[in-house]
């Protein structure tokens, strides 16, 4: 028995922070005072709240440490663990309250959530299935196995409603159901953990926090389907979630949980993990395959449907991470259950990466149907610098920006659709009046461009000729007439493009055309970009009240293109002026603008 | 196949290819065995120039262009080999809406280096990259296996100086 237990953060961000170099601080100050035997300290994955990493929370008080620093770690350990005060200067501000602590589902980034997919993330080690057993963990898998039949599961995977969580939504009971019909001598369950949209980081969190989970769920539909061998596609750049994922399945065959005849039942399955190489098209499913095999990753058209000839060419499914990490928690709970939460078509729970201008940048769970100001303003605590909410992103480079306006908007997969906007796999992006919508769609062009795989026209080209669009407007050389080509050009590359990367490329220009039109117009008839980001729409001018010729600028200039006599208000040459910033960042009085 | 050649002369020892091959045999006959060679080829060598291409080619019997094909399709694999210090700016939503576009600038204007490129000392090579997940942390860089993150294009400098820029 320990007294304590110290959990600390060891997702990716707070990784990055030093987390690491924290906990081994814990260790040799936890030696050092003999407490080894009384406190336990426990790596886990992601807490969510990574504004403020690294996060370290010591129970039984649940204090939550804030910003931690390995020097703080000895007074966390000398007053905190040897003497029973919590060290109230390091803490979340939100949870300090006067006499005692405020327990952490009490604070406004918790409150509103609702943890099924992540609910052991940032609670267990995922290194060590023990801790995830003890949490009922493989408990779905033996009353699989041993109280239901094949298609009792998909039964109550369609009565639960879940979709798909990668973004497209397709019920995941009916895609089970279609593989399950299909007959032959060999299928496969494949994950999709290949989480390519720019600013998506919950797939990675589960992997990293719960990676048991997805084993449990792809072992589930493997008994489901028919199928004795699943692939789990990862990202090579998770470095972290592929370790723990590696450990995991180790530790599962150990136990017989997964590989032959597993729990005595006559079932087999067992999985690989497979990595992907850096190419975003490769999230699409037939592409993925198509890596999967060892080819270059493009897809192929559908029909047949992976369901009928998917993996080497066998009848497969592929799920999303957060998908499977549902399942286990339906097969225990039941289908009323998870039915009980959402909307009327959109089901279940949400994860969602908040990032971008946004104080709480982190990982949220929230019911379907929450609504944007709620996560924006409640959860996330609004926008940092008191700079104005413009417009938030959803569904990276296929989906497109809601503006301020429809900040009420309930999220599901139906309502995103219908703003121009989808789910996708739940990246969400907040922008202030700081952010130009036109470079924003021009950032998503650039990246649909090199990530097209080339395959199709209306892709390869498509893409490129609207990206070339969006420059010449950024550069303040737009027509109207460029306008409407753009709109025309888009609808006809989400009618002719091959596969769902090209389809929804346009969504990001489409939806800011819709809803911000007029700042496209400034670019295009003032030849002024409102944000003041596009570059070549930009000048820098020295407010003469403001200046007091102290001449810090001309010395930083890097063309001379600021002049001016000592004591008296300078200016800048527009003509040399290569807009780099640099005269803004040193000058002391503000006396120098961007219009 | 005009670059198929890297600029840099081909400098691969007996260890190295013994390793390679050791790989090769470990995953021979595994259905879609090809990716994860390239990927063990890649932490080997560093790169996968075409002579290590030819190696693969010949002991898994897969045509060359088909590998060539694949080598070059994802972005991971390199045909060149990188910096003794490879920086990589990310440039996913989160972190350019944050600004990583300006720290990128900064970097290449400093290095004197465009994406993808190596300076010609072989310290330092740049590559502007997609989401590496720590979006909490944004705008991020990596240098090697080490993140910065939270950054401003004012600490590049500093950055800079720890690996002897």
């Amino acid at each position: 028995m320990y007294r304590s237990h110290i959990l600390i953060c060891g997702g990716t961000g707070c990784t990055s922070s030093g987390s690491a170099r924290i906990l081994q601080t814990f260790q040799d100050e936890l030696t050092r005072y003999g407490l080894n035997e009384e406190v336990k300290i426990v790596k886990t994955g992601c807490f969510g709240l990574c504004a403020k990493g690294p996060v370290v929370i010591v129970y039984p008080e649940g204090a939550f440490y804030a910003h931690v620093r390995a020097e703080d770690v000895k007074e966390i350990v000398e007053e905190h663990l040897l003497k029973g005060r919590i060290v109230r200067h390091l803490l979340y501000e939100e949870t300090a309250q006067e006499d005692n602590i405020k327990s952490l589902d009490q604070t406004d980034f918790y409150k509103k959530q609702k943890r099924i997919a992540l609910r052991n993330c940032g609670v267990i080690n995922p290194e060590d299935i023990n801790e995830y057993i003890a949490y009922d963990g493989y408990q779905a898998l033996g009353k699989v196995l041993t109280e239901m039949t094949p298609d009792d599961v998909i039964d109550v995977l369609k009565r639960s409603g879940l979709r798909g969580r990668g973004g497209a939504g397709f019920p995941t009971g009916l895609k089970w159901s279609f593989a399950k019909a299909s007959e032959a001598d060999q299928k496969y369950v494949c994950c999709n953990a290949d989480e390519g949209d720019p600013g998506a980081f919950m797939d990675r969190s589960v992997l990293e926090g719960d990676p048991h989970a997805v084993i449990e769920a792809m072992a589930i539909a493997g008994y489901a389907i028919g199928a004795t061998q699943g692939y789990i596609y990862v990202r090579a750049e998770y470095p972290i979630a592929v370790k723990r994922l590696t450990i995991a399945i180790g530790q599962a065959r150990e136990l017989g949980l997964l590989g032959k005849d597993i729990l005595g039942s006559g079932f087999d399955f067992d999985l690989d993990v497979r990595l992907g190489a850096g190419a975003f098209v490769c999230g699409e499913e037939t592409a993925l395959m198509t890596s999967i095999e060892g080819h270059r990753g493009e897809p192929r058209p559908r029909p047949p449907f992976p369901a009928v000839k998917g993996l080497f060419g066998k009848p497969s499914i592929l799920n999303n991470v957060e998908t499977y990490a549902n399942i286990p928690q339906i097969i225990l709970k039941g289908s009323e259950w998870f039915a009980s939460m959402g909307t009327e078509k959109s089901k279940g729970t949400k994860v969602f990466a908040l990032g971008g201008k946004i104080n709480n940048t982190g990982l949220v769970e929230v019911p379907m149907g929450t609504t944007l100001r709620e996560i924006i303003e409640e959860i996330g605590g609004g926008i940092p610098n008191g700079k104005k909410f413009k417009a938030a992103q959803t569904g990276g480079p296929s989906g497109g920006c809601i503006p301020a306006s429809l900040i009420d908007t309930e999220i599901d997969y139906d309502n995103l659709l219908a703003i121009g906007s989808m789910m996708g796999s739940g990246g969400l992006i907040v922008m202030d009046e700081d952010n130009c919508m036109v470079d924003i769609a021009k950032f998503f062009l650039e990246f649909t461009v090199d990530e097209s795989c080339g395959k199709c026209t209306p892709c390869r080209v498509g893409t490129k000729r609207l990206y070339e669009m969006l420059d010449k407007i950024t550069k303040g050389e737009g027509t109207l007439e460029d306008l409407d080509k753009m709109e025309q050009l888009c609808l006809y590359i989400k009618d002719n493009a091959l596969c769902g990367l090209g389809q929804t490329a346009p969504n990001p220009v489409l939806s800011t055309l819709r809803y911000f039109r007029k700042e496209y117009e400034a670019h295009v008839i003032d030849k002024r970009c409102p944000a003041k980001v596009c570059k070549q729409l930009v000048h820098y001018v020295v407010v003469p009240n403001k200046c007091r010729g102290c001449t810090l600028c001309t010395r930083h200039c890097p063309v001379g293109a600021i002049s001016g006599e000592v004591k008296k208000p300078h200016s800048i040459d527009l003509e040399k002026c290569i807009k780099c910033g640099a005269c803004i960042d040193q000058c002391k009085f503000n006396a120098i603008v961007k219009e | 196949m005009a670059n198929t050649k890297s600029a840099v002369p081909f400098s691969g020892t007996k260890i190295q290819e013994e390793q390679l091959r050791q790989v090769i045999q470990d995953y021979k006959g595994q259905p879609g065995a090809l990716m994860p060679v390239l990927q063990k080829a890649q932490e080997i060598y560093g790169y996968l120039p075409i002579e290590v291409q030819e190696i693969i080619s010949l002991e898994m019997d897969i045509p060359l262009e088909e590998i060539y094909g694949v080598v070059t399709f994802y972005s991971q694999f390199n045909l060149n080999p990188k910096g003794k210090n490879r920086i990589s700016v990310c440039l996913g939503t989160a972190c350019y809406v944050k600004g990583s576009g300006d720290i990128f600038e900064r970097l290449s204007e400093k290095l004197g280096i465009k994406s993808g490129g190596c300076t010609p000392d072989g310290k330092f090579s740049l590559d502007a990259c997609r989401c590496i997940g720590a979006c909490g942390l944004a705008p991020v860089i990596t240098i090697n296996d080490e993140v910065y993150g939270r950054l401003t294009v004012d600490d590049i400098d500093m950055i800079l100086q720890k690996y002897g820029a």
